[in-house]
């Protein structure tokens, strides 16, 4: 509660596991991390590393079989996860909102969009009168690049980059201090892309929001983020300033990540693959668990899970970090 | 990272090369349309049409790879899709030339896909085959790996049981699924998206075909498999003397994939040109803008902003002027007057179809 200094957002060492029909599946394991006001987060892993779970458990948006065995989510030195379903219903949209992957699931196909977006405005209060919430709508829509005019369109008459365009203009309803965006340009073609991040970019300061991305591309990331964290196997592996990650990983994953990923501008460098599946998170092999597909694994590896090495706000959770102003820490 | 050494190789300049107009290309195209009806019934004319693919032309080698890219809807799947007569053609030519093969029977005759049909057709089938997106949908999951595998064999007849088996076992090798025989009785759901799209690479290339429409197939992947099925679809490729047509959206993975690089707006190509050359120096207003639409994953690299409006609409009825002049920052009242452009080789091997350039 004491030290809010400027950080909105402290989750500290939460694990998360589903029980299944198999058994028990721990798909997030004692993440930490703290976001600034005002500031942007990335999330980057592979399908499966826990990404998606971190941000559903941020919105307390978690299926049934989940359970969370340890951690804490503080939003503000509150704790997310102690508040009840109707506390949380309140905080939703008003205190944290999310932009999911797919826009059509979000947007009800039988009522107009514009009224949609009223309902969660007036439901949290946040205008009191129609034509209040009405403006706010149309700013709103002129925010995210839509003609307020489309208001009284339904969803089907939106294209892809429209849809999500809509569903960020929700997210944005009522101005949220912090925004969760799963995957929100995936789906859409590169211009539409581009349009859309730079709004994201664009209106993301003014407001004061901070935001976390979660995307596999980590070109998208590498664009939009101040800070970034690297997951696998439901664990945080490395987090520093996204433009050290990038261009001087530590941990072997990132360098690989990075390594693999093409672009269309500079040199045409040769592409790496990493060997082998992501690992089966019932079955995770003992000590590091990327230990299976590291080029610099050795024995200290295969049986202890490496601490975190560390210099500054960056770190990485490697034995053999490759950047060697990393200390590791007791 | 020494284990991790599977390297997609710079395609090779030579395999471009024997695309050059005095040697008979695999594939010529020529001014091919094709019109969906719009609002039509069974007693009622179409009121009009979309013109998803309009007069494209092109040439593809034996054993090159040819990008296409453009935004969803410009109809690059529907030209593969043409490609493969999956769709039939409203107007225009396909014409393959196959070379003979490994047992020297030369089959040397055109093909005019646009006009064969029945058993022509399918022996034809032979030597065209497509690899689909999503990995997840493209398979029966009642059928084992084998059984999806060797039905391009059995629909063409050829060999015996152990015949099928070995060719088979073979490509599941070559494709890096090992142990072969471990494959051979799973089913799709137990394999990963990798691992799937391998299968359909397998299935695609198991009758050893001359050309390959690979619509999107690393799209549905994740980064780390990704790069694996690019590296081994370039290894097969010049293993096998396959000739690519990589449908995408993503310039920076046809960039690693292709020779050269056709660019679609709106059922027109607009763009063509060698791989490099376009990415270094794009001259269509359009290419220009999807090139500084693409993020870098870069933290430091600025990009320029994309000088373009609106979005791409459906073709219905398209004007006969360009296609790309409601959104072309350099349109000017000659665009608005006069016809589409025509495709003009601008420098040697790059072509355009702009007045403006």
């Amino acid at each position: 509660m004491t030290d809010r200094s400027d950080s909105l957002l402290k989750v500290d060492g939460l694990s998360l596991s589903y029980q299944t029909r198999q058994g028990e599946l721990q798909a997030v394991r004692d993440v930490s991390f703290e976001l600034a006001r005002g500031s942007a987060l990335g999330l980057v892993g592979e399908s499966g590393c826990g990404k998606t779970t971190v941000a559903n458990c941020l919105m307390r948006l978690l299926p049934d079989n989940a359970r969370i065995s340890a951690g804490r989510v503080l939003l503000d030195g509150q704790d997310v996860l102690l508040l009840t379903e109707e506390e949380m219903r309140l905080r939703r949209w008003r205190r944290i909102s999310m932009v999911f992957q797919a826009a059509m699931n979000v947007l009800d196909p039988v009522y107009r969009v514009g009224q949609q977006i009223i309902e969660a405005i007036e439901t949290h209060g946040v205008e009191s009168t129609d034509i209040g919430a009405r403006e706010r709508v149309a700013r709103l829509f002129r925010m995210v690049g839509l003609d307020p005019q489309l208001m009284e369109r339904y969803p089907h008459e939106f294209s892809g980059g429209m849809r999500q365009r809509a569903v960020i203009a929700m997210a944005l309803s009522c101005d949220p201090d912090l925004m969760i965006a799963d995957e929100p340009t995936t789906a859409l073609d590169v211009i539409v892309q581009d349009r859309i991040l730079r709004e994201l970019k664009a209106i993301q300061q003014p407001l004061g929001m901070s935001i976390i991305y979660i995307s596999h591309d980590i070109a998208v990331v590498a664009e939009v983020t101040d800070v970034v964290g690297v997951m696998y196997a439901g664990r945080l592996v490395e987090m520093g300033d996204t433009a050290d990650v990038f261009r001087a990983p530590a941990h072997p994953y990132t360098a690989a990540l990075v390594s693999s990923f093409p672009s269309v501008s500079g040199e045409r460098r040769p592409l790496t693959s990493l060997p082998g599946e992501p690992p089966n998170l019932s079955d995770l092999p003992p000590g590091c668990p990327f230990h299976p597909r590291c080029a610099y694994a050795t024995d200290v590896c295969r049986t202890e899970y490496p601490p975190r090495a560390a210099s500054g706000s960056r770190w990485a959770a490697c034995w053999h970090p490759l950047d060697a102003t990393l200390v590791p820490q007791s | 990272m020494a284990s991790a050494s599977n390297t997609p190789e710079t395609p090779n300049a030579q395999a471009a090369g024997s695309s050059a107009p005095d040697g008979e290309p695999l594939l010529a195209v020529h001014g091919l349309t094709k019109l969906f009806p719009v609002g039509g019934g069974p007693f009622r004319k179409p009121s009009s049409f979309i013109h998803a693919v309009d007069d494209v032309t092109f040439r593809l080698g034996h054993g090159e790879s040819l990008g296409l890219v453009g935004e969803s809807g410009c109809g690059k799947t529907t030209v593969g899709k043409l490609l493969v007569k999956l769709l039939e053609p409203t107007g225009g030519e396909i014409l393959f030339r196959f070379a003979g093969d490994s047992a020297g029977a030369a089959t040397e005759a055109p093909w005019d896909s646009a006009a064969i049909s029945g058993r022509l057709l399918r022996s034809c089938g032979r030597r065209v085959q497509m690899i689909f997106q999503d990995p997840y949908a493209s398979m029966n999951p009642r059928r084992t790996i084998y059984d999806i595998i060797s039905e391009p064999l059995s629909v063409q007849g050829m060999g015996d049981v152990q015949y099928r088996v070995d060719r088979v076992l073979e490509i599941l090798t070559l494709v890096g699924l090992t142990p072969a025989g471990g494959f051979l009785f799973r089913h799709p759901h137990e394999l990963s998206g990798g691992q799937r799209q391998r299968v359909a690479i397998a299935r695609a290339l198991v009758i050893r075909p001359s050309f390959v429409v690979a619509d999107e197939p690393t799209s549905m992947l994740d980064v780390s498999s990704r790069t694996g099925v690019m590296s081994l679809m370039q290894d097969l490729a010049t293993e096998l003397g396959v000739a690519y047509l990589y449908v995408t959206h993503d310039l920076a993975v046809a960039r690693y994939m292709c020779h050269r690089i056709a660019v679609m707006y709106s059922g027109k190509v607009v763009e063509l040109a060698e791989t490099e050359e376009l990415l270094r120096n794009p001259l269509h207003p359009y290419t220009k803008a999807l090139l500084s639409a693409v993020p870098v994953p870069d933290p430091g690299h600025r990009r320029q902003l994309p000088d373009i409006r609106g979005d791409l609409g459906t073709p219905i009825d398209p004007p006969s002027r360009c296609r790309f002049h409601e959104r072309c920052p350099a349109a000017t009242e000659h665009c608005l007057d006069h016809p589409h452009p025509p495709m003009e080789e601008k420098t040697p091997g790059h072509l355009v179809a702009c007045y403006e350039v």
